[in-house]
């Protein structure tokens, strides 16, 4: 059963989304129905909803993004047998350190290879477009926030970390950027570092 | 039953600080289900940090309102903007926006508020009553019972999440492989570690759910083309009338009951019940051709039953030590970094705290409904927050509130590389709420395998000559090759009108 590409974004959904159960085959080629048509369909009425909020997302991974990813489950899964033989995999009997994780890493293994077989069918992966570049980016900024507060405390990391996220990323204003960045350092110090005395790396 | 303790958890819940707690809780929920982007489980996430200097009921009390807060608030964006800000709150945009384009988005809201306060109300009630019993049965569980217990209640998670199936059990698999790393409790032998003394003791449960669930949906967020948001400037008259209540009680009713049990179940929660209220009102309905252009019953049903499901889901965290979805998950990392394993002896060993955090639920739902009535214009005006904005600051929050767990920059380190896994398993499919329950069940579940494989002597068939055990590992199999079966059957189906309760039928296999 595979949902459809709408079905894998429902933010952040307590037990899941209605997606998964409601709308089993993807139907790229149906037009969505309006829902104050003359018969009002729950399921498609679910999957317009879904498709609307999705509007903005990058189309759905081609057959070669969904076998690369299958492959990957598969190494890590291989990956993860490795490792656990290597700690001694033990026996039903006497289960040692290597057991629990060896029966894991097969299954991801076994799963791996259904997803290469399915990979065809797949839908609910996104292709990696150029906005993709951003989420490069904020991630950057996080790997040079980590990097410099040991070295010259978390003030100029966070302040330079705010704003690419505001001005790069947000498309705000210069001058909105420079001052909400700028506020937001202040405040972050004024909470951890002089009302919690939080040890975080500091300058001042 | 005896009533001493409950009353007890009354008088814990009027203590100013929890009050105040429970406060915070819901106002937060709120917001979070208002704002688009963040949902309960990544903000109850990125507020762990917070709730490690105070007390444990004090900070259950604060993140179950977080919980429960942000059904309130899904609500509004769904009427309003036709924007469901939560999975749970999908089908009440059908009717409730329908309702708003006529003029009528206040009556909508308040029913919903109204809807969401019985619904919610009536839920903890039956909590009350159901809790103690399942725990008292759950008491002589032994270790062949939690395992049997803990794998179907992942596997029953993977199944009913968003998305791919099979990439929802793979990401269960890899949190359990992720629980594994450290050193194994049994023989002492580092597993996966790498030589690194940091993941020595294992690897932390805050950076993994702040990374996977917090900075995970920003990162995938930051993809979105950002959309104006068309918040109508003002809405009149939220008190519903008694027209609208007549009609709609019975749909509370209904949905408060549907929604409850289908909250108690491990994977179903408020999404399942939602549905599935909205569902079985519009076949009752003498006039169904009613619902979908403005029927106050398909916004009483959901938002009754999502607030219902949402409390009961409680149920078998406390009671059994199994939370029964993502955000369940995440306040089950919150109580064992409190030092309280949630189970069955918890009702009898922490009768404050139990009852505390259940009886707070009562106070949250009336706070909740006290501010959703008359502040709904309030909370309209904050959609007009930019997300560009808000974005940086949570990041930061992530990175400095990971840090003041155990003050050690590897954590920040860490919670980027979950950061990155996050986004990476979002925008693949995978979704990361099957893998954070896993891990913080991985522990127990290989602690209970491996004793019971020793009280066998090695023999799995073991696990079937126990009635319960038997019994749950038979579901968990069913559950697990149904879609082989269903797949080996020649596809009669195919592309035949599903008749409109056919969702709630299939997520419940």
């Amino acid at each position: 059963m595979t949902s459809p590409a709408g079905g894998a974004h429902v933010p952040g959904g307590p037990g899941g989304s209605t997606a998964a159960g409601a709308t089993p085959q993807a139907r790229p080629g149906v037009p969505p129905v309006e829902p104050a048509a003359e018969e009002f369909d729950l399921e498609e009425a679910i999957h317009q909803v879904e498709a609307e909020e999705h509007e903005g997302r990058p189309p759905a991974a081609g057959l070669l993004g969904n076998l690369v990813v299958a492959v990957a489950v598969v190494a890590l899964g291989v990956a993860a047998v490795v490792g656990s033989l290597a700690l001694d995999a033990g026996s039903a009997r006497s289960p040692e350190a290597g057991t629990w994780p060896l029966v894991l890493s097969v299954v991801v293994v076994v799963l791996g290879l259904a997803l290469v077989a399915t990979a065809r069918r797949t839908t609910d992966a996104e292709r990696f477009s150029r906005t993709s570049w951003l989420v490069l980016a904020g991630l950057a900024t996080m790997v040079v926030f980590v990097a410099l507060i040991s070295v010259i405390g978390f003030e100029i990391p966070a302040a330079l970390l705010a704003f690419v996220w505001l001005r790069f990323l947000g498309h705000e204003s210069w001058r909105t950027s420079v001052v909400t960045s700028l506020a937001m350092v202040v405040a972050f110090y004024l909470v951890f570092v002089a009302a919690l005395s939080v040890p975080i790396p500091h300058l001042f | 039953m005896d009533l001493a303790p409950v009353l007890d958890g009354f008088g814990v819940v009027l203590e100013p600080t929890n009050l105040l707690y429970c406060l915070i809780g819901v106002v937060v929920g709120m917001l979070v289900g208002v704002l688009p982007g963040l949902g309960p489980a990544a903000t109850i996430a990125i507020l762990l940090p917070i709730t490690i200097g105070i007390e444990p009921v004090t900070a259950i009390i604060m993140l179950a309102g977080i919980f429960y807060g942000a059904q309130y608030g899904g609500t509004i964006t769904s009427v309003l903007l036709r924007l469901p800000g939560e999975a749970s709150s999908v089908v009440t945009v059908f009717d409730g926006h329908a309702l708003a384009r006529n003029g009528r988005a206040g009556t909508a809201l308040g029913i919903a508020a109204v809807g969401s306060f019985i619904g919610g109300t009536v839920s903890i009630v039956a909590l009350s009553f159901v809790a103690p019993l399942v725990a008292g049965f759950a008491l002589d569980f032994g270790p062949p019972e939690y395992t049997a217990l803990a794998l179907l209640g992942i596997l029953l998670v993977a199944t009913v999440s968003s998305g791919d199936r099979l990439k929802a059990v793979i990401a269960a698999c890899v949190g359990l492989l992720l629980a594994t790393v450290g050193r194994d409790g049994f023989t002492g032998a580092e597993r996966f570690t790498f030589d690194n003394l940091s993941l020595a003791d294992g690897l932390d449960f805050v950076p993994i759910a702040m990374g996977l669930f917090g900075l995970g949906e920003i990162l995938y967020n930051l993809e979105e083309r950002h959309r104006a948001v068309h918040a109508p400037a003002t809405v009149a008259n939220v008190w519903p009338s008694r027209k609208d209540l007549r009609e709609s009680s019975g749909a509370i009713g209904r949905g408060s009951v549907l929604g409850f049990f289908l909250g108690i179940l491990p994977g179903g929660g408020a999404t399942l019940g939602s549905l599935a209220s909205y569902a079985l009102e519009k076949r009752r309905s003498k006039t169904p051709e009613r619902f979908g252009r403005g029927a106050v019953e398909g916004v009483a049903a959901p938002e009754s039953a999502n607030n219902a499901a949402a409390t009961s889901s409680f149920i078998p965290l406390l009671t059994l030590g199994i939370p029964a979805n993502a955000t369940m998950a995440v306040i089950y990392g919150a109580l064992l970094i409190q030092g309280v394993s949630p189970g069955p002896q918890l009702v009898d060993q922490e009768p404050e705290l139990f009852w505390g955090v259940v009886n707070s639920m009562y106070v949250g739902n009336i706070l909740l409904l006290i501010m959703s009535i008359p502040l709904v214009g309030l909370f309209v005006k904050i959609l007009r927050v930019r997300s560009t904005i808000l974005a940086p600051i949570t990041v930061l929050i992530t990175l400095i509130g990971v840090y003041t767990v155990n003050y050690d920059v590897f954590d920040i380190a860490l919670v980027i590389v979950f950061g990155a896994l996050g986004y990476l398993m979002k925008k693949l499919g995978f979704d990361p709420g099957p893998l954070v329950l896993a891990f913080v069940l991985g522990s127990l579940l290989e602690d209970s395998l491996r004793r019971s494989l020793l009280l066998f002597s090695g023999d799995p068939t073991g696990f079937f000559t126990r009635p319960i055990s038997g019994t749950l590992l038979v579901l968990f199999l069913l559950v697990a090759l149904l879609p082989l079966i269903r797949a080996a059957l020649p596809r009669r189906r195919g592309n035949a009108r599903r008749s409109a309760r056919s969702p709630e039928n299939k997520e419940l296999v």
